[in-house]
């Protein structure tokens, strides 16, 4: 429904640049009243004069009813900015699409001031403009939304990084406490860490504590084997411990066998077996008053 | 909420998976009766099984109830997905025997872990696993 005739969005856009600011940071300010801690009023003018400069350059160069070409480059990027900065600061997604959907009301005043007489004129002018800023709407929502996702992959990847530490307990002795649920990648990143340290500070024992893992089935068994037969084509003994009375009688029923891998109830049962192995011994002293 | 209680999850990928089991145990620990043990045995079963669906069915569903029985407290659950089906499940249930490159003691093992166990299976159109565990 777009008009042969040349649209005046522009034009009307160039002559009243001052005024339609002002009413759309009026109703952007109304709109955010709750919101006045994430932005200041200072900023959203600075925000909205840049915006309303571009918008207005890219209506003036560019198509009205197609905003991937490259004279909307700059405003996409610049909404693109907005609404990831928004995301962060915790706007919501309608808050963040309501910058733009805003612009509407002063606009279509001054539409109507301009072209009230010529009816059809007009409701053409007022389709144009409202696809065209539904448009742009909806792509501050998708950035927001990508936004918000990519968040949620760096947290992820945060938290495998986390959980999965490799300490040492003492000289030629390691310990991984496993937290949480040990999926294929997890386990690929605990033995990438393991294996490092095992070669790093030539250590000949690694203890693997599951006492954060809820539910070992026969996958996070298999995971933990391959983790313990890995540790030994690198010359270091593993043992298991953090076996808690409920996963012991599962891992029975379930049929899993850890075969000659030794397992302790704790990780200080796992560290006094180390200790037997590489020959040390704990004596306790009359405590000095 | 207490028997007669029943909800339907998706089964398509590893979190899906976990969102069950969790579910099962939340709904145990609800219960007040179940013991920590019984936790455990009734979750892992349903991982494996959750697993199996995932892996080799396919994708599917769980269900889980909440029972009442003879004055018996209960927990169900049935794993359904429309995948190739099982030959064999005498050799299907056999510890050790797989067709992937697990340990090949999901089936078998998750029959120990539970009270009742009931599979149906049919070359072609799918496996319908239901587990049961009373109190």
């Amino acid at each position: 429904m777009t008009t042969s005739r040349q649209s005046r969005i522009a034009e009307i856009l160039t002559r009243h640049e001052k005024p339609i600011l002002e009413e759309w940071l009026r109703e952007q300010l109304d709109a955010l009243t709750a919101r006045q801690d994430l932005i200041s009023e200072s900023d959203l003018r600075i925000q909205s004069a840049e915006f309303l400069g571009l918008f207005t350059s890219a209506c003036r160069a560019g198509s009205l009813t197609d905003i991937t070409t490259v004279e909307w480059k700059p405003v996409q990027d610049f909404l693109a900015g907005v609404s990831r900065s928004r995301a962060l600061q915790g706007f919501s997604p309608s808050e963040t699409a309501t910058v733009v959907f805003s612009l509407k009301q002063p606009l279509f005043a001054r539409l109507r001031k301009e072209l009230g007489a010529d009816a059809a004129a007009l409701a053409d002018e007022m389709w144009t403009a409202t696809v065209l800023l539904d448009k742009l709407g909806l792509y501050t929502t998708e950035v927001f939304q990508k936004a918000r996702e990519e968040v949620i992959k760096r947290q992820q990847l945060e938290m495998l990084e986390l959980s999965t530490p490799v300490v040492k307990l003492w000289d030629g002795v390691l310990a991984v406490p496993l937290i949480g649920t040990l999926d294929s990648v997890r386990t690929q990143v605990v033995m990438d860490n393991l294996l490092q340290s095992i070669v790093e500070t030539g250590s000949t024992i690694a203890i693997v504590d599951i006492t954060g893992v809820p539910t070992v089935d026969t996958l996070v068994a298999q995971h933990l084997l391959k983790t313990v037969s890995a540790a030994r084509l690198m010359g270091a003994q593993c043992i298991i411990s953090g076996i808690r009375p409920q996963i012991a009688q599962t891992i029975v029923q379930l049929g899993v066998e850890f075969g000659d891998v030794v397992t302790k109830a704790s990780l200080a049962d796992a560290l006094a077996h180390a200790f037997r192995l590489i020959g040390c011994t704990v004596t306790r002293q009359a405590p000095r008053a | 909420m207490g028997p007669g209680r029943t909800e339907t999850f998706p089964l398509r990928t590893d979190e899906d998976v976990l969102r069950v089991r969790q579910t099962v145990r939340i709904w145990m620990v609800e219960q007040r009766t179940f013991s920590l043990v019984e936790q455990t045995k009734m979750v892992t079963a349903t991982s494996e099984l959750g697993r199996n669906v995932v892996v080799h069915g396919g994708g599917g569903t769980a269900r889980l109830e909440l029972l009442s029985e003879g004055g018996r407290l209960g927990i169900r659950v049935t794993f359904q997905d429309q995948g190739p089906g099982i030959a064999s499940i005498e050799q299907a249930s056999r510890d050790g025997f797989t067709t992937g490159d697990g340990l090949g003691l999901g089936l078998g093992g998750s029959k120990r872990l539970v009270d009742d166990f009931e599979i149906a299976s049919e070359v072609g159109k799918g496996t319908r696993v239901t587990i049961t565990k009373w109190k």
